[in-house]
C-alpha cells in the first residue's frame, strides 16, 4: 500500500528460489524425502537429518529493510547465513544483483563477502584482541586498504554511531550496547550495499534495544542500504521492517508488509504472534482509517447545506482546492444560511478540531480520537484529506473489551 | 595339543619365534643405521655446527655480560625489578659454586631445543586444529612420545647417530614437544566460533583468519604450551647427559654413581633455578602480551 507509493519501482536486489537446507552427513541422499513432503520430525526420525529450511522463496528489494522473523529453531539464523554462504544450501538458488552466489569460487566468494555484504552478529563477534577502532576497520584491513585510510574511516563511523573517544579501548571494556554499536560501525565501514543483521539487538536490554532501533532507522534514512534483519521479536519486526517474512520450522509462513501481517494473519501461528503485539504502537493512522465521507466541497452556504443534508451525521469536513479546512456542523450552517445564504463558506466558524497526520502512530492519536465528538479528519503531508478516524474504528482495531462501551458513546 | 590349556594360560609365541622376530628387527635396524646413519648425520650437521657455535658463544662471553643480558631480557619481558634481581642473584650463586660452564652448556642446548620444539610444534598443532584426520593420527603419536620411557627411544637414536649433542637434542625434543603441539591445537580449536564466523563473513581468507584471529586468540594457550615445553626440556637434562650431552646433567649422573650427595644437590638446584627463571620470564611475557584480557570479566 503505502510502500508502493513511496518507492515507485522497487528493484530486486536479492532473489532466493526453492532454497532447502538439510543438516546431516548425507543430505543429498535424503532430499527426495523432503520433496515428498515429509515433515521435519518424520525426516529426523527416519534419517537422523534435520530439516533446516524448506522451500524458501523470497525477493528483497533495493533499499528496504527486510525482516525475517521466527522463534528459535525456526531457521532464521540459518537462512541469513545463506545470503553470504556462511552456510551452503542443499538445494536452491541465491541470486544477488543477478549473480548466482552458488557459482562463486572460493576467491570470488571472498571478494563478494568483502564488498557486497557486511554482517552484524547477535553476540557481536568482535575481535577481543583488537582495539575498538581496529575492530571497526577490520573489514577494510581484510580488503588490504592502507592502515591510515581505514583508521580514518573507522574513526568517522565510530563517531557516527556515537562512540567517539572510545577508539583505543578494547571491546571487553565496553557495555553490551556499546559493543553492538562497534559491530554496527564495523558493518557500515566497508560501504557494503547489503547489511545482514542476525538478531543484532536481541542480546541488549529493552531500553538500549529501542535506542539502537531508532539509530538504525535514522541511519537508514541517510544511507539507504538494503538491510536483512533477523529477529524473534515481532514488535521489533513491525517497528523497523518495510517487509516481514515469518518463518516457522524452516518454512515460510507469511510474507508481507507489517500492516498486512498485523491485520491479515495468514494462519493461526501468525495470529498467535500478532495477538500479543501492541497494535497501537505498530500501526499508523493510514492503515486503519476509513475513506473520507461527509466532504463538503461547495463554495456557498446554500450548496453546502444541501450537501450536508445528504450525510448520515450532522457534520461535515470542508474541503477546497487547498485541502482540508475544518469541520462544520449542520447547526452552524443552518444558522448562517438563515442569515445570508449566499455568503462565502470561509467566513464560517469551524469546530475546534485538529486534523491528524496519516503517518502518525495510533498510540499518539488515542487521546485526541477519544476526546473528539466527531471522527477525526486525516490529512497527508500536503494537507489533503485522505480519510477519517472514528473512536469506533480505533476501538475495533485495538480490539479489546471496551469496544461495546465505545460503540455506545458514538 | 588339542587340550584346553589356552583357558588357563595365555597363548604364547614360542621362544624360538620370538627370538627370531627380535633378531630380525634388530639386524634390519642395524643394517639400516649402518647404511643411512652417515647420511642422516650429515643432515643434522648444520644443527650440530650451530649448537657448538652457540655453546662456545655462551662460554666465551664474560660472565657479567651474560648475567646483564639475561637480567635485561627478564626486565623487558616482565617489567619487574624483583624478577631481574632474582636472576642476577641466582646466576651469581651458580657461578660462585663453580657450575657456570655447565649451566651455560645446559642453557644453550635448552634454548635450541625449545626453539626447535616451538618451530616444529606450532605448525603441527595448527595442522591438527585444521583437520580432524591429522588430529586423529598425531594424538596417539603424542601419547606414545609422552609415555614411552625416554631410555627406550634413546636406544635407536644412539644406534643411528651415536653419542653426542644431536641425539641429545632429538631425545629432548621428542620428550618436550607434545605440550606445545597439544596446546596449540587446543587453543585454536577453542577460539570463539562467533569471532571466527565474523571474520569469515567479512571475507577473510583462511590465512587472514589464522594470523589475524586464530593464533592471536589462541596465544594464551599456546604460551602455556611453550612454557610446559621449556620445563620438560629442562627435566630431560639428566637423562640426556647419559648419551653424552654435556651440562648440569653430567655432574648429577656422576653423583648418582658415586653417591656425591652435595654435588648432586647443587647441580639439581642450578637446574631448578634455570627452570624457575625460564618459567617466570616466559609467563610474564605471555601475560603482558595479552593485556586486552584485562577487564574481560566485567564485560
Amino acid at each position: 500500500m503505502a510502500e508502493a507509493d513511496k518507492k515507485a519501482a522497487p528493484t530486486t536486489l536479492i532473489k532466493i528460489e526453492g532454497l532447502y537446507k538439510l543438516f546431516g552427513n548425507n543430505p543429498k541422499k535424503f532430499m527426495p524425502l523432503v520433496h515428498e513432503g515429509k515433515s521435519k520430525d518424520e525426516i529426523l526420525a527416519e534419517t537422523g537429518h534435520t530439516l533446516g529450511l524448506k522451500d524458501i522463496n523470497l525477493t528483497i528489494n533495493k533499499g528496504e529493510i527486510f525482516v525475517i522473523m521466527g522463534l528459535s529453531g525456526s531457521g532464521k539464523s540459518t537462512l541469513i547465513r545463506h545470503f553470504n554462504r556462511l552456510i551452503d544450501p542443499t538445494e536452491g538458488v541465491i541470486e544477488v544483483e543477478g549473480t548466482d552466489v552458488m557459482k562463486l569460487g572460493p576467491k570470488e566468494l571472498e571478494q563478494f563477502r568483502r564488498h557486497k555484504m557486511s554482517m552484524v552478529f547477535q553476540r557481536f563477534g568482535l575481535l577481543p584482541h583488537k582495539s575498538v577502532v581496529d575492530n571497526v576497520a577490520y573489514g577494510l584491513s581484510i580488503q588490504g586498504v592502507s592502515k591510515a585510510e581505514s583508521k580514518a574511516k573507522a574513526t568517522e563511523w565510530l563517531a557516527t554511531v556515537g562512540l567517539a573517544g572510545y577508539e583505543e579501548q578494547y571491546p571487553a571494556q565496553l557495555s553490551g550496547g556499546q559493543q553492538q554499536r562497534v559491530g554496527l560501525a564495523r558493518a557500515l565501514c566497508t560501504d557494503a550495499e547489503i547489511l545482514l543483521m542476525d538478531e543484532a539487538f536481541s542480546a541488549l536490554d529493552p531500553l538500549i534495544r529501542s535506542e539502537m532501533q531508532d539509530q538504525l532507522i535514522e541511519l537508514q534514512e541517510k544511507l539507504h542500504k538494503t538491510i536483512i534483519f533477523i529477529t524473534h521479536d515481532l514488535d521489533e519486526a513491525l517497528r523497523i521492517g518495510d517487509r516481514i517474512a515469518i518463518l516457522k520450522d524452516g518454512e515460510m509462513v507469511q510474507q508481507g508488509e507489517p500492516e498486512d501481517i498485523l491485520l491479515n494473519p495468514a494462519n493461526d501461528y501468525v495470529e498467535a504472534f500478532v495477538r500479543d503485539v501492541n497494535r497501537a504502537r505498530a500501526l499508523t493512522v493510514e492503515t486503519v482509517m476509513k475513506a473520507p465521507a461527509s466532504r463538503i466541497t461547495a463554495d456557498t452556504i446554500e450548496e453546502a447545506l444541501k450537501q450536508m443534508k445528504g450525510f448520515k451525521g450532522d457534520y461535515g469536513y470542508h474541503i477546497n482546492d487547498e485541502g482540508y479546512q475544518g469541520v462544520l456542523t449542520e447547526e452552524t450552517l443552518q444558522a448562517a444560511f438563515d442569515d445570508d445564504k449566499k455568503a462565502d463558506l470561509d467566513s464560517l466558524q469551524y469546530e475546534d478540531l485538529d486534523a491528524i497526520s496519516q503517518d502518525a502512530v495510533l498510540e499518539t492519536v488515542i487521546p485526541e480520537t477519544l476526546n473528539a465528538e466527531y471522527s477525526l479528519p486525516v490529512i497527508d503531508e500536503e494537507g489533503q484529506m485522505t480519510g477519517q478516524l472514528s473512536r469506533q474504528t480505533l476501538a475495533e482495531v485495538l480490539g479489546n473489551d471496551d469496544t461495546s462501551e465505545e460503540q455506545k458513546k458514538s | 595339543m588339542a587340550d584346553a590349556s589356552w583357558l588357563s594360560e595365555i597363548p604364547q609365541l614360542s621362544r624360538g619365534n620370538l627370538r627370531d622376530i627380535r633378531k630380525f628387527l634388530d639386524t634390519e635396524y642395524r643394517d639400516f643405521s649402518r647404511e643411512y646413519g652417515e647420511m642422516i648425520e650429515g643432515f643434522f650437521d648444520p644443527l650440530l655446527t650451530f649448537l657448538v657455535w652457540f655453546e662456545k658463544l655462551l662460554l666465551a662471553t664474560p660472565w657479567w655480560l651474560v648475567i646483564a643480558i639475561i637480567a635485561g631480557l627478564a626486565y623487558l619481558s616482565s617489567r619487574s625489578w624483583k624478577l631481574s634481581l632474582g636472576v642476577v642473584i641466582s646466576f651469581f650463586m651458580i657461578g660462585y659454586f663453580g657450575m657456570w660452564d655447565n649451566t651455560m652448556r645446559t642453557m644453550s642446548i635448552i634454548l635450541v631445543c625449545t626453539f626447535l620444539a616451538v618451530a616444529l610444534g606450532v605448525p603441527i598443532g595448527i595442522a591438527m586444529a585444521r583437520s580432524d584426520r591429522v588430529q586423529s593420527v598425531v594424538t596417539p603419536l603424542l601419547d606414545i612420545m609422552q609415555t614411552m620411557p625416554a631410555f627406550v627411544y634413546l636406544i635407536p637414536v644412539v644406534m643411528l647417530l651415536g653419542i653426542g649433542k644431536i641425539p641429545g637434542v632429538i631425545a629432548v625434543i621428542i620428550y618436550a614437544i607434545p605440550p606445545v603441539i597439544r596446546l596449540t591445537n587446543l587453543g585454536i580449536r577453542l577460539v570463539d566460533k562467533d569471532v571466527l564466523e565474523a571474520a569469515t563473513a567479512y571475507g577473510a581468507s583462511s590465512l587472514q583468519r589464522l594470523m589475524g584471529v586464530q593464533l592471536p586468540l589462541a596465544m594464551p594457550t599456546i604460551m602455556a604450551g611453550i612454557n610446559q615445553t621449556i620445563m620438560m626440556a629442562l627435566s630431560m637434562v639428566v637423562i640426556a647427559s647419559m648419551i653424552g650431552v654435556k651440562g648440569l646433567g653430567q655432574p648429577v649422573l656422576k653423583s648418582i654413581t658415586n653417591q656425591y650427595f652435595t654435588l648432586g644437590l647443587l647441580n639439581g638446584l642450578a637446574i631448578v633455578a634455570l627452570a624457575i627463571i625460564f618459567d617466570r620470564v616466559s609467563q610474564a611475557y605471555a601475560k603482558r602480551s595479552q593485556r586486552y584480557l584485562e577487564g574481560m570479566d566485567n564485560g
